[in-house]
């Protein structure tokens, strides 16, 4: 019907009437979306009433008590900034001072990289920010590549490509059977891929399942890249929450590096400084000089003017404030090693649990894997059950937020998990 | 010529990169295993990629501030980027936004996690209110969605991805001229621009019959970019009558309003009376798109303050529209930052702050109307050629003087004052002091440069 009414419409038609019902057709044929399968979890959680109820959905720190996280360091540098900062435009590219202690974390701190200005580097909205500018640079100026993602893997990342227009190729990553990695799998579609491909990499804490290659394997991930003249970009949303050791957890990238690589890297300071809804992160790519450099970042500009001319000041001001400062920077530094021995308390916690309630099933990979998440390898309808029954909040492919996990939860978790599990 | 190694100083980025190169070239033993690896595109002494990439202008607008940044002369001026200046020409954080920055950091329970997707939900509520009325029926009958964004550049784009992929028709008319990151926003999100009549410059002022054409013969359904109030770059409205008009035009064509409000309460000093042209449309029970930004009129520039607001026809669809908005947003940046937006809804809930605002705001609006005068009747005693009245009849923030870029470039040069090549100036980055250089550099240029 909509469409017959337009068809008339070289006729003059008078306001009222024909032209109300012609505005009524707009949006009718609007779908409603479907949730987002992990923010939607937190929404369904929310909704819940019953007081047993736990969130394991979202990837946001919590502490013993389960309460979200302001760290003392955060607290001190805003106590600065409030009435001291004049809310001026920054550069397109952000703040200089903060992109330039972030490359210090993914760099090193006398990279020659960096003294040698060949990073192209902008502030970003976080983690997705950073990769949304990289692959929207990516279909702009390589618009016949693709992006080699892994499986599994956070699911925006999927989202973030697709409405960047380039195609997306998967590659091997998680072995179901081991809980592990699937290395071989992972080499031979490295070694399969046409040279000159580009790969999505997670730095560490590898988001859904905890799953990283150990240092070895990286320096052969490496090599063949080598071989193939694969384009790395590595996605570092968990420096420090992995080990606890932000230089520990950068070896993925100091190795590519060392193997002389130009890759790119979108860092997160989301969870590493709690700082989630401030929106800040950073997205560098490394270039052959400093004049490429220039032409890059300039380019990287021109793709964040028309999405949001500058980026937000507030969380990158909390940034450079804590990282120049010494003393700020080392009690930092503590409280991101103290997220991250809880959630290691934790993992080992939860594997005791099951194990002493005499699980059929081997538990080994809560302690094995690495960060905020555990893959736990429950069905979809086994996270059903978790949900239905017990109101425990996850997402359905099994991945179990270990930060929402506290001594107060952790015995009534394994209880639930070996309910729905002790049948096989 | 001194070569070689210099114990003394630390190695040059050449002498860096040929031990990096010579260590590679020295290589593995797996490297020699392996012919292929001289070859590989990424490796050590190969090309990058993206070697083909060159080096991008300069933003028209943003490049003047950089410009003027280099710029070593004590007389300089900027009078390029919209950012409002105080009398001393300093930035102005307002007192009632160093209050709410205050309370925020005060209240010990405040924590930092993620915003849900489409913002804050105050945020969103007071920000519709703000706009369409405390009083409008459509945010009544629920038949609003606002989403909070980044600022007025953010919602534009989420509005106009949500259009390229939902509506039916996808060219955008934008009016001549327009701020011009317009044209770059619709762009990438996937609409075909095409532009309307708008600038008279023969009058410096609206040119309503080219307008009404070029409206009367888009086609049916077309969106249509209309600035709510002090027109950006040219500062010239059109007059409730004519607004009346055009709102006739439009929905007798079924043409899509999306409105860009960028300067609420900043044209004549009245939130209500800014607000004038969109609630018209909304009143006659249509559809249209609303950006919102709180940039200027809160001076939150940085904090990348704004709304995306769509009236819908029913709850139903204003529901099913908002939960597409999030599918939008998710992949650009999962959610907004929650900092410049809880400044504005602590402000915007508290009755005596937000009448705080409102005289905070008058007198900002208030100086410029004051710049507008000052700088005419400066030009009018100088005896500067020309009709200068257009200065203190446009509204807003801008100027648009009618020079030429000749006429910029001579005063960028010369006299230190920095503009957009459209011979654009920012009223806000004026004061008493400076108004008497100006309109000594404007004086020049016209009676130098053709």
């Amino acid at each position: 019907m909509a469409h017959l009414i337009q068809a008339g419409s070289s006729c003059r038609l008078a306001y009222s009437g024909a032209a109300r019902s012609m505005s009524t057709a707009w949006w009718r044929h609007v779908e409603p979306a479907a949730k987002d399968p992990i923010l939607g979890v937190t929404e369904a959680f929310l909704a819940d009433p019953s007081p047993a109820k736990v969130n394991v959905g979202v990837g946001a720190y919590r502490d013993d008590n389960g309460k979200p996280v302001v760290l003392a360091c955060v607290r001190e540098a805003e106590r600065r900034i409030a009435g001291n900062s004049n809310m001026e435009y920054l550069p397109m590219g952000g703040s200089v001072n903060m992109v330039q202690e972030t490359l210090k974390l993914a760099y090193g701190e006398d990279s020659d990289l960096i003294k040698d200005k060949r990073i192209a580097a902008v502030q970003a909205l976080s983690g997705t920010g950073a990769c949304r500018l990289f692959a929207d640079f990516q279909k702009r100026f390589s618009p016949d590549s693709q992006i080699y993602i892994p499986v599994p893997t956070w699911s925006n990342h999927h989202n973030i490509w697709r409405d960047a227009h380039v195609p997306q190729r998967t590659f091997h990553y998680y072995h179901p059977e081991s809980k592990g990695l699937d290395f071989a799998g992972l080499m031979d579609d490295v070694k399969n891929a046409p040279n000159g491909s580009f790969f999505l990499l997670h730095a560490c804490a590898h988001n859904p399942t905890g799953v990283d290659p150990t240092e070895e394997q990286w320096k052969e991930i490496s090599y063949q890249f080598k071989v193939k003249g694969h384009f790395a970009l590595f996605d570092m949303a968990y420096q420090g929450f992995a080990s606890g050791d932000p230089e520990r957890d950068a070896k993925s990238i100091r190795i590519f590096l060392e193997d002389g690589h130009l890759i790119g890297c979108a860092q997160s300071y989301a969870k590493n400084m709690g700082l989630y809804g401030q929106r800040v992160g950073c997205l560098s790519v490394v270039c052959e000089d400093e004049k490429q450099a220039v032409a890059v970042k300039s380019q990287l500009q021109q793709l964040a003017r028309p999405m949001y001319s500058n980026p937000p000041v507030h969380g990158a001001l909390i940034v450079s404030t804590i990282l120049s400062d010494p003393d700020l920077k080392k009690l930092w530094l503590k409280e991101v090693k103290g997220m991250a021995d809880r959630i290691i308390g934790m993992r080992t916690a939860l594997q005791q649990n099951l194990e002493k309630l005499g699980s059929p099933l081997s538990w080994e990979h809560i302690t094995k894997q690495i960060g905020m998440f555990c893959y736990s390898g429950m069905t979809p309808e086994q996270v059903d059950r978790l949900t239905n029954e017990f109101h425990i909040y996850m997402t359905r492919n099994g991945r179990i937020s270990m930060a929402g996990v506290t001594t107060g939860n952790v015995g009534y978790l394994a209880n639930a998990i070996h309910e729905v599990t002790k049948s096989g | 010529m001194h070569r070689g190694n210099d114990s003394h100083s630390s190695p040059s980025p050449a002498d860096r990169r040929l031990s990096a190169l010579v260590r590679h070239l020295q290589g593995s033993p797996l490297d020699a295993a392996d012919p292929c690896l001289a070859a590989a595109p990424t490796s050590a002494a190969q090309i990058s990629v993206f070697d083909h990439v060159v080096r991008a202008p300069e933003d028209p607008i943003l490049g003047v501030t950089v410009a003027y940044n280099k710029d070593p002369s004590p007389n300089k001026l900027n009078l390029g980027v919209g950012a409002y200046r105080t009398e001393e020409g300093k930035p102005l954080v307002l007192n009632v936004v160093r209050k709410a920055e205050q309370m925020l950091v005060n209240d010990r329970s405040r924590v930092k996690e993620y915003l849900p997707i489409v913002g804050l939900a105050d945020f969103n509520k007071l920000s519709a209110k703000l706009i369409l009325g405390t009083d409008s029926p459509a945010i009544q009958d629920n038949r609003v969605t606002t989403v909070q964004c980044l600022s007025g550049t953010g919602s534009l784009r989420v509005g106009a991805e949500f259009l390229a992929r939902h509506y039916h028709q996808h060219t955008i008319y934008i009016p001549q001229p327009t701020w011009g990151n317009h044209v770059k926003i619709f762009g990438l999100a996937g609409l075909a621009v095409k532009t309307y009549h708008y600038y008279d410059p023969a009058t410096r002022g609206l040119n309503f019959k080219g307008l009404l054409e070029d409206l009367g013969s888009a086609p049916s359904g077309a969106i249509v970019l209309l600035h709510a109030c002090a027109h950006n770059p040219t500062g010239v409205d059109p007059t409730a009558q004519e607004w009346e008009q055009i709102r006739k035009l439009m929905r007798s064509k079924a043409l899509l309003p999306f409105f860009d409000s960028a300067y609420q309460g900043f044209a004549s000093g009245n939130l209500d009376a800014d607000a004038q042209s969109i609630r018209m449309f909304v009143r006659d029970g249509g559809e249209c798109l609303v950006a919102q930004s709180y940039a200027k009129n809160m001076g939150l520039y940085g904090e990348r303050v704004g709304a995306l607001s769509m009236v819908c026809r029913s709850a139903d669809v204003a529901s099913r529209v908002e939960s597409q908005l999030k599918l939008v947003i998710r992949p650009m940046y999962s959610s907004p930052p929650i900092h410049g937006a809880s400044i504005v809804a602590t402000i915007l809930k508290d009755r005596a702050m937000f009448q705080e605002w409102e005289v905070e705001l008058k007198a900002m609006a208030d100086r410029i109307i004051s710049m507008r005068k000052q700088l005419f009747d400066a030009l009018r005693s100088r005896g500067t050629p020309g009709d200068w009245s257009h200065i203190i009849k446009q509204i807003g923030m801008f100027t648009f003087t009618g020079l030429n870029s000749a006429q910029v470039a001579f005063m960028t040069k010369e006299y230190h004052i920095y503009l957009t090549s459209d011979g654009r100036i920012s009223m806000a980055g004026l004061s008493s002091r400076t108004v008497p250089h100006l309109a000594d550099a404007i004086h020049a240029a016209v009676t130098k440069v053709a």
